[in-house]
């Protein structure tokens, strides 16, 4: 077995890792670069648990190969604070309780900023839609779409 | 241990309990930085898979693994034979069995071996090496089936004394509750009806699959990090399974990626730890998606008939219910708390539940969320609400008139203390959701629970800092919030701000045995705990006061965070902070601490009522969820967001249970749909904001009357929303889940 | 002497009757009391059980007093998710 040899980007620090031609992204943060944020929840695309960006698209990483990084840039939930600054989605999760147990947390945070990215002005159906590929089972997803409105609120005052 | 008056309920003014501060694992979380069970590495760490039976019931005459052992990376396979039986504790015996089929296999997904190697693809490689003999045998998976006298038998002799003779083997147990006569009752009642409902099998669906990473070494020590519910029952199961002394045996629970209910026993640990034995190193094992849906949980399935009799003013004159639960393939369904919490809500002269605990080929199952009862609650709220609509009475009306209140002799014996039933009837009743328009294709229901709650064997030890801050350790993981729960309760007894104390959750080294953290237990048992370590050192702080001011210790008392002289003749000493106290503690005496060990008791019963509008599409059958309210009681709301949080979450997997979520199994006993696309839980375009009421009907048995509230809001919602949609409908729906097939041939049957 | 009421699939082991009479003043003797009485009742003590004691519900403390005009009902072990 002869591994694969990558050179990426991940949250803008350039990384090379070795991965087996078969091994998902998702595999090759968690065990070759000890990025463990993302999270796997069924390793088939449909909790959203592992979602990342690839050149700013929302991905599950755990349908993507570590292969077809290379050349890449990748964005996972430990890029998404600035130094000792929460994002504001980040920050609204918290003040609204919007995490139980927190193994979807990652990947809900990514998608929403990747929804907030493209509509910054979201109504709360478009968010229920944009994060229906991320399954939560602690909050009924209440006070994780409060949040969301709340930091898209937030931000676009900011801006 | 009867509970001393000071840890009887008082009302009192809160400071901090009832605010809603920021939880201590926020900003880990929300980084990623957060360690779940997957998430921890060794050295030299292996990792391993197992292999599962494809079958759903098997003999197993015989396993090779020679060609799996000899395949380069491979550093050892195990079986059952790797394990010392258990003769004397069939509990546990059933545990090991589980975790590792004996003689036979009894379920599609069950262990028969697994095999530790130095890469996952070499572990995954290798279990299609192993050759495993089956003899297929007949197989099981319904409930009603499996009660059948000629049904395939998956055990004998397990069924205990209760059960009357000559029925299935694979009838357990029996029980039954209840008192007053059923047939003078239903004499009485203008209507009987009599209905059988259908559940199906649940999932508890937690996001993170069960993980952990063990390692073992010749001396006899081991240590283990796990996603559990309880690691004090992972450390006391696994040592037993082992053959190992419990204190040499370290657990440390990991951040749990969710539980409710299905994380309170083992399924990998014993396995990683036999691995990490036999080759010396640490052990990593991660469950996939469809071993979690095979081979762990579910809940059981459940067929309940129900007769009630009702007087045309509403008033419940009889009420009759037999439950028959399978529980996978040992012994121990939930069927006992269905059967005593089914009427638990009513209060009602005459009323009888029988339940049958049954085997089938399955998972075995695990508890999830109120064990038991929202399957019970589901077939009593459903025929209360047929019989209410049928005298054209409010269903809101009606279970006021039968509601169980303080001094109601329950269902299942005991008179009850002050509850909140209600309370949260009058609630709903004013809620302007009762009264809200409703167009066509709509429907509303509503529905009660109950959950009993408990205690258990807590610990909390808690700490002063020299600087005079506060660290709180306690024994149960953090599933929903709890460590800011304690981290509040803690300041609220210092009279301190939150932000000044931490509490960590602590491994099975550090503190004595603590129960798991289920039964709704935490806040009620973990938070009267954390009262009395915050008692306890107070008492400790006021003592190195009173040395400092050279007056008696009874002189000293504490207020909003400091001790101060308690009167006149204590002569005038400024206050001590708790920092000064602390700053000092070297000198008078050494380090301050309080700690309290308990197996409190009284946590308190719980009920709610929860309200649903529902449309349904004429032309799919599909469901939509238009509005929810959740009406409950939590004695006290420590911390509010958490409270609603569970309420929330409680009903949104009931709306799962009632209109998607379901085990599929085909003829040849596979189950057909083990991955979250076909299992299909509410993702958040399913539903509407879920709007919480929360009652504080405080329970005496707690300094704060604090109540467990995590288990009973799962309880009514499956009965809350097949009555609006049974409504919406214009049909009544009597199975569950009522997916857009059940609901579009119940349409064309009307 | 108190009186213990006990579910109704127990009655099997206590000559139908599903109210009882048991020397006792702690949930100890009891439990002792029931068993010594009732030995058909020990498969399900073993198996363990709950016991409501004037409408509050105790798992374990052998301890716990009960007072002659106690309402003591016998219950399922309690278990939670």
């Amino acid at each position: 077995m002869s591994k694969i040899h990558v050179t990426t980007s991940v949250n803008g620090d350039p990384t090379e890792f070795l991965c087996e031609a078969d091994e998902t992204l998702l595999d090759a943060l968690r065990d070759r670069l000890g990025m463990t944020g993302s999270k796997e929840g069924c390793g088939t695309g449909d909790c959203g648990a592992c979602s990342v960006t690839v050149d700013g698209r929302l991905v599950c990483s755990c349908l993507m190969l570590g292969a077809e990084a290379e050349g890449r840039e990748i964005g996972t939930i430990e890029g998404m604070a600035e130094g000792d600054t929460l994002h504001p989605l980040q920050r609204k999760f918290i003040e609204h309780a919007a995490l139980q147990c927190g193994i979807c947390t990652p990947g809900l945070l990514v998608a929403a900023k990747s929804l907030l990215e493209k509509h910054p002005d979201p109504t709360e159906e478009e968010a229920r839609y944009w994060l229906a590929g991320n399954l939560c089972r602690c909050t009924g997803y209440d006070k994780i779409i409060r949040a969301v409105m709340d930091a898209a609120q937030e931000m676009r005052e900011a801006s | 241990m009867a509970l001393d008056d000071k840890q009887q309920y008082q009302t009192r003014e809160f400071k901090v309990v009832g605010t809603r501060v920021k939880r201590p694992d926020g900003v880990d979380k929300v980084t990623g930085k957060a360690r779940f069970g997957a998430d921890m590495s060794a050295p030299g760490m292996l990792i391993a898979r197992v292999l599962r039976s494809p079958h759903a019931h098997a003999r197993i005459n015989s396993i090779d693994t020679s060609a799996a052992e000899a395949l380069p990376g491979v550093h050892a396979v195990v079986t059952r034979a790797d394990f010392n039986e258990i003769t004397d504790d069939d509990f546990t015996a059933d545990i090991l069995d589980n975790c590792m089929a004996g003689d036979k296999a009894l379920y599609d997904g069950h262990a028969v071996a697994a095999v530790a190697a130095n890469s996952p693809a070499v572990a995954k490689a290798a279990l299609k090496l192993i050759k495993v003999d089956y003899d297929l045998l007949p197989h099981v998976t319904d409930v009603d089936a499996a009660m059948a006298k000629d049904a395939p038998v998956l055990h004998e002799g397990r069924t205990n004394e209760s059960v009357p003779d000559g029925m299935s083997p694979n009838v357990l147990a029996r029980y039954e509750f209840g008192h007053g006569d059923i047939e003078a009752g239903l004499a009485k009642a203008d209507r009987v009806i009599e209905r059988t409902y259908k559940t199906e099998a649940t999932h508890q669906g937690y996001i993170e699959p069960h993980a952990c990473l063990a390692s073992m070494g010749p001396d006899g020590q081991a240590d283990l990090w796990c996603c559990t519910q309880g690691h004090y029952m992972v450390r006391n199961t696994c040592a037993t399974i082992m053959g190992l002394e419990q204190g040499q045996l370290r657990v440390t629970a990991s951040e749990i990626g969710g539980g409710f209910g299905g994380k309170t026993t083992v399924f990998l640990e014993p396995v990683a730890l036999a691995l990490s034995k036999k080759t010396g190193r640490p052990v990593k094992m991660v469950m996939s998606r469809s071993e979690v849906l095979r081979a762990t949980g579910p809940t059981a399935s459940s067929s309940i008939d129900v007769r009630i009799g009702m007087t045309k003013d509403g008033r419940i004159t009889a009420a009759f219910a037999e439950l028959r639960y399978q529980g996978g393939a040992y012994p121990g369904s939930p069927v006992e708390f269905g059967s005593m919490s089914a009427f638990a809500p009513y209060d009602l002269e005459n009323v009888k539940t029988v339940g049958w605990d049954v085997v089938t080929n399955r998972p075995k199952q695990a508890a999830y969320r109120a064990p038991g009862a929202p399957m019970a609650a589901y077939a009593v709220e459903s025929a209360i609400d047929e019989l209410a609509k049928g005298f054209d009475l409010d269903p809101l009306a009606v279970r006021l008139k039968n509601a169980a209140r303080e001094g109601t002799k329950a269902s299942y014996g005991p008179t009850f203390p002050a509850i909140g039933l209600e309370a949260t009837l009058r609630a709903a009743k004013d809620h302007p959701h009762w009264t809200a328009p409703l167009g066509e294709n709509q429907g509303r229901g509503v529905a009660c629970g109950f959950w009993f709650n408990f205690g258990g064997d807590t610990c909390v030890t808690l700490n002063i800092t020299p600087d005079g801050t506060v660290t709180v350790s306690e024994g149960n993981p953090d599933i929903g919030g709890s460590r800011a729960s304690m981290s509040m309760m803690a300041a609220e007894e210092l009279g301190i701000p939150y932000e000044q104390v931490r509490t960590i959750v602590a491994d099975t080294g550090s503190l004595g045995q603590n129960e798991v953290t289920d039964g709704s237990r935490v806040t009620f048992a973990v938070g009267l705990a954390t009262i009395e370590a915050a008692r306890a050192a107070k008492r400790e702080m006021c003592k190195r006061a009173a040395m400092v001011w050279g007056i008696e210790e009874d002189a000293v008392k504490w207020e909003d965070g400091a001790a101060h002289p308690a009167g006149e003749n204590a002569g005038k000493h400024p206050p001590m902070t708790l920092k000064d106290i602390a700053a000092v503690a070297s000198n008078t005496g050494g380090p301050i601490a309080g700690h309290h060990e308990a197996n409190p008791e009284g946590a308190g019963v719980s009920f709610a009522t929860h309200m649903v509008d529902t449309e349904v599409d004429p032309d799919t059958g599909a469901v939509k969820i238009l509005r929810y309210t959740v009406f409950q009681d939590a004695g006290k709301a420590v911390h509010p967001d958490y409270v609603e949080g569970q309420f929330q979450g409680g009903a949104v997997q009931g709306i799962g249970w009632a209109l998607n979520e379901e085990y599929i199994y085909g003829d040849d006993g596979v189950l057909q749909n083990a991955g979250f696309l076909d299992y299909r839980i509410p993702v958040a375009s399913d539903l509407p904001m879920i709007d919480t009421v929360i009652l504080e009907i405080p329970n005496p048995g707690h300094p704060y009357g604090v109540r467990g509230v995590g288990e009973t809001s799962i309880v009514p919602p499956l009965a809350a929303v097949s009555n609006s949609v049974s409504e919406a409908a214009g049909v009544r729906l009597t199975q569950l889940p009522m997916s857009p097939p059940k609901v579009l041939s119940a349409l064309h049957s009307k | 002497m108190v009186q213990v009421k006990i579910w109704g699939s127990l009655a099997a082991m206590t000559d139908d009757q599903t109210e009882i009479e048991i020397e006792a003043s702690t949930l100890r003797e009891l439990l002792d009391g029931l068993a010594g009485k009732y030995p058909g009742l020990k498969p399900q003590l073993d198996r363990g059980v709950s016991v409501a004691i004037d409408g509050r519900v105790y798992n374990d403390g052998w301890f716990t007093p009960i007072k002659p005009d106690s309402e003591v009902v016998l219950l399922a072990r309690l278990k939670g998710g």
